[in-house]
């Protein structure tokens, strides 16, 4: 069975809502939509204050090339254009809708019916992929018609359909799987047309069997799109380390792209988003998001409204147990923690994780023993330990030297890291310092 | 006993050689330095603190020889007789610049500024900057790592235990200006010291609307503009919700602290308008707060 060579570890997978049917959520009362939800330039309001919408009216354009329009995922009425403390952990402007009855957008197909057919051209449906606001699912929110349009010297020869879900404890894309097949294997053969290529590889992690063996009796009459079981180990899903796995690829360090290696990485999540967005003209207004913990009352995979409170998934849930230490927005390796339940669901919140007090607050840290064990955890092959050293002492240029750009901060090293050092607190600032100088240098150039 | 004597000759010979040549090499290639360089590096604090710009003393020294003038050169550090000094060395005029002291502009004390989460990760200001809003509902202020404290190279500013915010110590500060580029939320600000020490400044970097700044801290600045009427000399400014005194045409004449109803504007080292007794401002004022509470419970 396929995995990528180097690093990585085995967190205990906890997958506790694994098998729960997806479940469809109300609607809440008020729903806000930040303008900041995937990577690029922040989306722009193009609605007013009062203003009436429907479910799937557009009410933010994108910003630029690399940004994504919002849509609303509710009927009722504008009631503020303000700033909300998002997933991100910071005020950030949000488009505020107080709920009033459940009205779609007339073109919009909401019928369950499969629709098998595309006889869109491959403008059209890059077109269609970007007014329905479609971004990776998977949690880094990147523009999918971005990803879908690869710079012209670059060689695509094969679509990886990253449906791997190395993340402890969540499930969404797991049950999305064993509830979606079908339109999943559309979603495929329509990114494969826009691509114009004719290979595909959905790479499963091994411990979800019924989902490889579903997609495999699914995919066993089409041609070209082959289901890939891999080995469990995070961090699997990582684009790069998914690259490797199935191709046996490396991606040369950034500026470098997985384009440069022929490969285009899609989450399975945002295959079904292109399905929706193609086939049913639905814009990317609801996504299924995994509420969880080790306490939860009733773990559960929901089909979410975007820009309902995150409380209410909480609720629905049986509550925040008593003993919750931290909120954490995403899994427990790469999510953000929460400083608000208020918080929206956004394009990119793959989960909820209540993680108990006990298992939440870091113990104090020590100093390194250079045992090095963080090194041979890095995925990327870094030496974490020195580039954190380096980053304590505002030391850039050895961080930069030391190929801190390629760090995905899968967060391997500090979960090994036997003096509990902040390890991936340390890089990230070195890693955002070093792409200021260098973003700094380039423009000077 | 010949071998010793070949051996001491051999050495003795190789050596006085060597020397020579060592000697010559030294002369061709002698480094001319100007003595002036030496001499003002002498003058100079020599904390190398960068506080000028330039990356050390040593380089400040020889950026004071080699330019034709002292415009933009200036020790933040040294006071301005010692500048003159260097000035009488170098025979440029040099500016007698303004005494400046850091500011800290947060009052969010843990008694002012609840705290509604907790922040574990590493011990940088810069880091938790990074992560998320911090450890309060205020998105501005102070994230009490400490990453002024340890930029400082005159051991200038301390972490109030009590508080969670820096304190400069205005004896010590020479106004390098390293905290306030260490601040990631740039708190900190170098401000004239004025006569006596006195100075009156907007303890508050919030640009939140009123109410949630009040929410998040009791002392926040609303931006009511109150302070921008009240200011005779339209010193104070208002932008993005937040008041600013441009301590270039604040003549201190205190109307602005009297008017805002926050108590977010301080004015320190003043004496009090008014004696009280001293139990009603003990009752009233908190240990920790400056002059402003103090003239607030007097008056």
């Amino acid at each position: 069975m396929n995995t990528f060579k180097i690093g990585g570890v085995h967190p205990e997978p906890n997958k506790l809502s694994a098998g729960k049917k997806i479940e469809t959520l109300a609607l809440p009362n008020q729903a806000v939509f930040p303008l900041s939800q995937h990577i690029g330039a922040p989306a722009v309001p193009c609605v007013q204050k009062g203003d009436q919408v429907l479910v799937g009216t557009r009410i933010a354009d994108a910003g630029g090339f690399m940004s994504s329009p919002i849509h609303s995922s509710v009927s009722g009425k504008v009631s503020r254009i303000d700033s909300v403390v998002d997933a991100s952990g910071f005020r950030k402007p949000a488009i505020f809708i107080d709920v009033d009855g459940d009205e779609w957008e007339p073109d919009i197909d909401r019928t369950d019916t499969l629709a098998l057919l595309c006889t869109l051209s491959r403008e059209e449906i890059l077109d269609r992929i970007r007014n329905a606001g479609v971004v990776g699912m998977g949690g880094a929110c990147f523009p999918t018609h971005v990803k879908l349009s690869p710079p012209k010297d670059c060689n695509i020869d094969v679509l990886i359909v990253n449906a791997v879900e190395c993340e402890p404890y969540l499930t969404s894309d797991h049950m999305l799987m064993l509830e979606h097949s079908d339109e999943i294997i559309v979603g495929v053969r329509i990114l494969l047309k826009v691509l114009g290529i004719d290979r595909a590889v959905i790479g499963i992690e091994e411990n979800k069997a019924d989902a490889i063996q579903l997609m495999q009796s699914k995919t066993s009459m089409v041609s070209g799109i082959e289901i890939m079981p891999l080995k469990m180990k995070y961090p699997q899903g990582g684009e790069k380390q998914l690259i490797e796995a199935v191709t046996g690829r490396q991606v040369p360090p950034p500026p470098a792209l997985p384009a440069n290696v022929g490969c285009v990485v899609q989450n399975v999540g945002t295959v079904f988003a292109v399905y929706e967005a193609v086939q049913k003209k639905k814009p990317l207004i609801e996504r299924i998001v995994t509420v969880t913990g080790k306490s939860v009352k009733n773990p559960c995979n929901l089909k979410v409204r975007l820009g309902t409170p995150v409380s209410q998934l909480i609720e629905y849930a049986g509550g925040m147990p008593e003993d919750t230490g931290k909120l954490i927005s995403g899994g427990p390796m790469m999510g953000r923690p929460l400083l608000d339940d208020k918080a929206p669901v956004v394009k990119g919140t793959s989960g909820i994780l209540m993680i108990p007090e006990a298992d939440a607050v870091r113990r104090a840290e020590r100093n390194c023993i250079r045992c090095a064990k963080c090194v041979q955890a890095c995925p990327m092959g870094l030496e974490p330990y020195l580039l954190a050293t380096a980053s304590e002492a505002g030391d850039w240029a050895t961080a930069e030297e030391n190929w801190i750009m390629s760090c995905i901060e899968c967060g391997c090293c500090q979960s090994t890291c036997p003096s509990r050092r902040p390890l991936l607190d340390w890089v990230r600032l070195a890693k955002n310092r070093v792409g200021g100088i260098i973003r700094a240098r380039n423009t000077k150039k | 006993m010949s071998f010793l004597l070949t051996a001491v000759l051999v050495l003795g010979l190789t050596g006085l050689l060597l020397g020579l040549v060592l000697y010559a090499v030294s002369r061709k290639f002698k480094v001319e330095e100007d003595p002036r360089v030496g001499q003002i590096t002498e003058l100079l604090p020599g904390a190398n603190c960068g506080g000028c710009g330039f990356p050390g003393c040593a380089a400040f020294a020889e950026a004071c020889v080699k330019s034709e003038s002292m415009d933009g050169i200036k020790c933040s550090v040294c006071k301005s007789e010692v500048m003159q000094q260097i000035a009488a060395i170098t025979g440029h005029a040099v500016e007698v610049g303004v005494a400046k002291v850091a500011v800290v502009r947060c009052a969010g004390s843990c008694a002012n500024r609840p705290r509604i989460n907790l922040y574990d990760g590493a011990k940088s200001c810069a880091a938790a900057a990074l992560m998320n809003g911090g450890e309060t509902g205020c998105f501005f202020g102070c994230l009490g790592c400490g990453d002024c404290v340890r930029a400082c190279k005159f051991d200038a500013i301390h972490m109030n235990p009590e508080t969670g915010i820096p304190v400069v110590e205005q004896d010590k500060c020479t106004a390098c200006g390293a905290c306030a580029k260490a601040c990631p939320r740039m708190i900190i600000e170098l401000r004239n010291k004025n006569k006596l020490d006195r100075r009156v400044f907007v303890s508050c970097v919030n640009k939140d609307k009123g109410p949630v700044a009040k929410k998040a801290c009791s002392v926040a600045c609303i931006g009511c503009g109150k302070c921008v009427k009240a200011c005779p000399f339209e010193a104070i400014t208002l932008d993005s919700n937040l008041a600013y005194i441009d301590f270039e045409k604040c003549r201190l004449c205190r109307k602005c602290v009297d008017e805002c109803p926050q108590h977010t504007i301080q004015a320190v080292n003043f004496p009090p308008k008014k004696m009280a007794s001293p139990s009603e401002s003990q009752q009233q004022v908190p240990a920790s707060e400056n002059s402003v509470e103090q003239l607030k419970a007097e008056i």
